[in-house]
């Protein structure tokens, strides 16, 4: 797949190996992924076919053994770890199965975390943390503690965090975990939105109903992208085509 | 699908002419089984004989409605209350292809089981586009039905992932490709980075 200048994310050839000589593990060989605004990948695959290694390469917490990551055209390797954390605080939005909020602090606090750490001034960063957690439908809770939320409003503080301010890379692990399957849907539902208005995303996940929502699903086997699903059209089309 | 059970529901709601209840039966189930105004007549005259509803007078328009009758609501009710039999259902042609497959020399089985899942994945994603633009309260007869099918899809795909390791369970593949050689930095300085941002 070549580039492409309005991708948000591109990976060209990667490779990760964990270790070295006949100890070494190879977690991804040679994948290539273009992810552009609006759209949300989801990467599915068995247990250990490098999904996870996958999404934390795409996100810079990791680094790849060969190949390039890019972020919004920016190749991950030229930035030092300021750099990159900087890139990580302004650009993507992590939303994983466990969801890391800090217990001391407010809903809203934890959602302003990220931009406060980045040197937002604290009424800008409030401003921003409020319209994120309207965005997820919990304007009003605000002020609540993680342990005074459900497990589903706690996951939604999670996802206003990864949204908040202007994250146009959106990278989503099992997003859903344990939560009901209702209480899921709504929070694929939020990001599912953001893609729309402009964001772009990947999602690992090992459940086909979740992969559902992605514009296009990439099936990883043994480290090698080994399929990918044409992308959709629109609803129109496919209302015309469901007399299959 | 019983379209025969179908239009008899349909007829429960009020009389109506054979045009109304196709539009009526592809509303309640989102154009997801579409009827043509054959099929409707056929079952129509079906349901006349057996005395489940019967026709009135022609309106003006020269148009023929129908009532349901009393046996009609009676086996609408049953029908509603006797779980639908899974032997009832068509033969599953996808376990029939796979375990064929399975036996028959130079297929390979792993590329079978993923060209379907990709395309059963494909339709998992239209089912969910469809269901993502569904939103107003009387779209819920629809979203359900589109669930149904999101479901069925899923359990395809986590049978299909099911096959696919029980295959390499019992049929192991050739062996792996040679390793790539890593093109930059020294892996374990990468992964000794990568410990260092974990703890950050």
């Amino acid at each position: 797949m070549s580039g492409s200048d309005d991708a948000v994310l591109e990976l060209r050839a990667v490779h990760r190996t964990h270790g070295a000589g006949p100890a070494a593990v190879h977690a991804l060989r040679g994948v290539s992924l273009v992810v552009r605004p609006g759209e949300l990948v989801a990467v599915m695959g068995p247990s250990g076919s490098g999904k996870s290694t996958l999404l934390a390469l795409a996100g810079g917490l990791d680094r790849p053994t060969g190949g390039e990551v890019r972020v919004e055209g920016q190749p991950l390797g030229a930035l030092d770890r300021r750099g990159l954390a900087q890139l990580r605080r302004r650009r993507i939005g992590y939303i994983f199965q466990q969801l890391n909020l800090l217990g001391s602090l407010s809903a809203l606090e934890n959602v302003a975390l990220p931009l406060e750490l980045d040197g937002t001034s604290g009424r800008r960063a409030r401003a921003l943390a409020v319209a994120a957690l309207t965005e997820v439908g919990l304007p009003a809770l605000g002020d609540r503690f993680p342990d005074q939320l459900s497990g589903g409003q706690q996951q939604r503080v999670a996802i206003a965090r990864a949204l908040v301010g202007e994250r146009r890379l959106v990278l989503a692990d099992e997003p859903t975990g344990a939560l009901d399957s209702q209480t899921g849907e709504a929070v694929l539902h939020l990001l599912r939105r953001r893609i729309d208005a402009g964001a772009a995303g990947v999602l690992v996940t090992h459940e086909a109903r979740h992969a559902g929502w992605a514009d296009r699903v990439v099936f990883l086997r043994d480290g090698v992208l080994v399929d990918t699903t044409a992308p959709l059209g629109s609803v129109e089309q496919l209302l015309s085509g469901s007399e299959r | 699908m019983s379209i025969r059970h179908g239009l008899l529901a349909l007829l429960e709601r009020g009389q109506m002419y054979g045009y109304q209840l196709r539009a009526a039966f592809e509303e309640s189930t989102g154009s997801t089984w579409p009827l043509n105004i054959g099929q409707v007549y056929t079952t129509l005259s079906r349901l006349e004989r057996d005395g489940l509803v019967r026709p009135l007078p022609e309106s003006e328009a020269g148009q023929r409605p129908y009532e349901i009758t009393d046996a009609g609501r009676a086996d609408l009710a049953l029908w509603f209350a006797t779980p639908i039999s899974r032997t009832d259902r068509p033969r599953d042609e996808l376990a029939i292809k796979l375990a064929l497959a399975l036996t028959t020399p130079g297929v390979d089985v792993r590329s079978v089981v993923q060209a379907q899942r990709s395309a059963t994945m494909r339709a998992l994603q239209e089912l969910t586009r469809l269901k993502y633009g569904s939103n107003r309260p009387e779209d819920l007869p629809w979203r359900l039905v589109l669930d149904s099918m999101v479901f069925q899809a899923e359990a395809e795909v986590r049978w299909l992932d099911h096959c696919e390791t029980s295959l390499v369970r019992h049929q192991p593949s050739g062996p792996a490709p040679p390793p790539p050689r890593p093109d930059d930095a020294d892996a374990r300085d990468a992964a000794r980075w990568a410990g260092e941002e974990a703890r950050r």
